[in-house]
C-alpha cells in the first residue's frame, strides 16, 4: 500500500519533465527574440520589450498562469497541459530576456565595432560575434532559470494537469499520507533541479572560451 | 604617384555644442604613410572614426579612390572592407582563434570558400609573425601579439588604407616594439597607411608627413624633419618637447624645435 505512493507520483514525472521541456525552450526563444529586440530594436520596440518584462516579472506566476489559460483557452481549444506549459513559457520569456539582455550589453559594444569595422552589417556581427560569446555567459543565470521553471511546472497542477504535484495531492487525499506524497515529490524535484544544473555546470564548462574567463582565479 | 588614395574636403562633426573636428582638410597619395599627433581630445580618433564611416560627419565628404564614400546612398559595410582599423585596445573577437578572427571577415563578408580564406589568412599570420599562433585564442596572447593578430584580420580584407588608432598605448613598453616593426614593414611594402600614435621614434623613421593635430583643427603638417627640427607654430614645439621629454629620448641635438644651438 505504501510502496504504491511513490509509483504513482513517479508517473507524474514524464509530465513534470514534458512541460518544462515546452517551457524552457520557448521561454528561450521568446526571450532572446524579445532581448535582440530590446537591445538593438530601436526605440520604439525597445520600449515594448521593456514595457513586457516588467509586466511578466511583476505578476506572480499563478495568477499569470491563470490569466494567460483563459486568454488562451479563450482564443483556441488547447487541453491544459499545453496551455499551461505555453503560460509558463511566456511567464519564463520574461525573465530569459532580462538575463540574455544583460549577456548582451556585457559582451560590449566595442565587439560590435571591430565586427562592424571589418565590414560586417549589425545582423552579422550579432549572429557572428555577439551571439556566440552572449550565450556563453547566459548559461551560470540561465541554469538557475531552468531550475525555476521546473519547480514552477508544480503551477500547472492548478489546472488539473496531472504531473508530479497534482499526483502527490490525489494519492495523499486518497491514503491519507500527505507527507509521504509531498515529501516524495519533494526529492523527485530536487534530483530532477540537481542534474538540471550539473548538466549546465558540463555545457558551461565545455564551452568556455580558452583563456577568457569571467571567473577570478583568486 | 599623383593620385590620391583617399581626400578629405573641408569634414566637420560636432557632438552636441562641442566641435570635434573643424573643417578639416587632408589628402593622402597611394603608399603615403601619414602620422597624425596631438594631445588627447583633439579629434584625431574621430578623424579616422570618420574615414571608415564609423562615425557620421556633419559636413563635408571624403573620397576614397576619387568616390564620395559620404553620400547617403553609399553602403557602409562595403566601404569599410576596403578600410582596415587598428584599435587602442585591439577588439579581437575573443570567442574566436587568431586564425578564425582573421578569416571571419573573409568567410562571411567576402563570403569566400573556407580553405581558400584559410590559406589566406595564414597567409597574413605569417606576414604579422604569428603563423604558430594560429589556434591560440585572443585570451593565450600577450597584448603585442593580440594588436598584431587584430592587424592581420584587417589586412586580410586586402584595404586599400589601414588606419591606426593609438595602436601601441595600451601595451607595456616591451612589446610595442614587436607591433612598430609590423606597422613598419606594411609601410615599406607600400601599404597606405594612417597612424594615431604618439611613438615619436616611428613617426620620425616611417612617416612620410606628420600632421599635428589640435582643438579640431590641422595646426601643422610637414615631413618628420620639417616637423620635428623646424616646427613652424609655437603650439607645435611645446607639444613635441612635451612628448619627447615624456618618452625620455631628449638629446642635445634632437631637442625638437629647438634653433638657438
Amino acid at each position: 500500500m505504501l510502496s504504491q505512493i511513490p509509483t504513482y507520483i513517479l508517473s507524474g514525472m514524464a509530465i513534470t519533465i514534458a512541460v518544462t521541456l515546452v517551457a524552457l525552450p520557448m521561454g528561450f526563444v521568446l526571450g532572446l527574440t524579445f532581448a535582440l529586440l530590446r537591445v538593438y530594436g530601436g526605440k520604439f520596440l525597445s520600449a515594448i520589450m521593456a514595457a513586457y518584462s516588467t509586466i511578466m516579472r511583476g505578476v506572480p506566476p499563478l495568477v499569470l498562469l491563470f490569466v494567460l489559460y483563459f486568454i488562451i483557452s479563450g482564443v483556441i481549444n488547447l487541453t491544459p497541459f499545453w496551455a499551461g506549459s505555453l503560460a509558463l513559457g511566456v511567464v519564463s520569456s520574461g525573465y530569459q530576456l532580462e538575463i540574455i539582455r544583460g549577456a548582451l550589453c556585457s559582451v560590449g559594444s566595442t565587439q560590435m565595432t571591430a565586427a562592424r569595422a571589418i565590414g560586417m552589417s549589425r545582423a552579422k556581427a550579432v549572429r557572428y560575434i555577439i551571439l556566440p560569446q552572449a550565450l556563453r555567459l547566459i548559461i551560470p543565470s540561465w541554469s538557475n532559470e531552468a531550475s525555476v521553471v521546473l519547480k514552477d511546472s508544480s503551477l500547472v497542477s492548478a489546472l488539473g494537469v496531472a504531473e508530479i504535484t497534482r499526483k502527490s495531492q490525489l494519492i495523499g487525499a486518497s491514503t491519507y499520507k500527505f507527507l509521504l506524497a509531498f515529501l516524495t515529490a519533494a526529492l523527485i524535484y530536487f534530483i530532477l533541479v540537481f542534474l538540471t544544473n550539473r548538466l549546465l555546470d558540463y555545457v558551461e564548462r565545455k564551452t568556455r572560451i580558452p583563456g577568457f574567463s569571467h571567473h577570478s582565479t583568486l | 604617384m599623383d593620385k590620391y588614395i583617399l581626400e578629405i574636403q573641408n569634414i566637420s562633426k560636432r557632438y552636441g555644442g562641442n566641435v570635434i573636428l573643424k573643417d578639416i582638410s587632408l589628402n593622402v597619395r597611394e603608399g603615403d604613410t601619414v602620422v597624425i599627433i596631438g594631445p588627447s581630445g583633439t579629434g584625431k580618433s574621430t578623424l579616422l572614426r570618420c574615414i571608415n564611416l564609423l562615425t557620421r560627419i556633419d559636413t563635408g565628404k571624403i573620397l576614397l579612390d576619387g568616390k564620395d564614400i559620404t553620400t547617403k546612398n553609399v553602403s557602409e559595410d562595403e566601404v569599410r572592407q576596403h578600410v582596415g582599423m587598428v584599435f587602442q585596445n585591439f577588439l579581437l573577437f575573443n570567442h574566436l582563434t587568431a586564425l578564425d578572427n582573421v578569416m571571419i571577415g573573409l568567410t562571411k563578408v567576402r563570403k569566400m570558400p573556407a580553405n581558400q580564406a584559410k590559406e589566406k589568412a595564414m597567409q597574413e599570420l605569417r606576414r604579422v609573425g604569428l603563423a604558430d599562433r594560429a589556434s591560440h585564442y585572443p585570451g593565450q596572447l600577450s597584448g603585442g601579439q593580440q594588436q598584431r593578430v587584430a592587424i592581420a584580420r584587417a589586412l586580410a580584407m586586402d584595404p586599400r588604407v589601414m588606419l591606426f588608432d593609438e595602436p601601441t598605448s595600451a601595451l607595456d613598453p616591451e612589446l610595442i616594439g614587436e607591433v612598430l616593426e609590423v606597422m613598419r614593414k606594411l609601410a615599406e611594402e607600400g601599404m597606405t597607411m594612417l597612424c594615431v600614435t604618439h611613438e615619436m621614434g616611428f613617426a620620425r623613421e616611417v612617416a612620410d608627413r606628420i600632421i599635428f593635430m589640435e582643438h579640431g583643427v590641422i595646426v601643422e603638417e610637414g615631413p618628420p624633419a620639417e616637423l620635428f627640427y623646424r616646427p613652424k607654430f609655437e603650439r607645435t614645439r611645446e607639444f613635441l618637447w612635451k612628448i619627447t621629454e615624456l618618452y625620455g629620448k631628449h638629446k642635445d641635438e634632437e631637442k625638437p624645435g629647438d634653433t638657438s644651438t
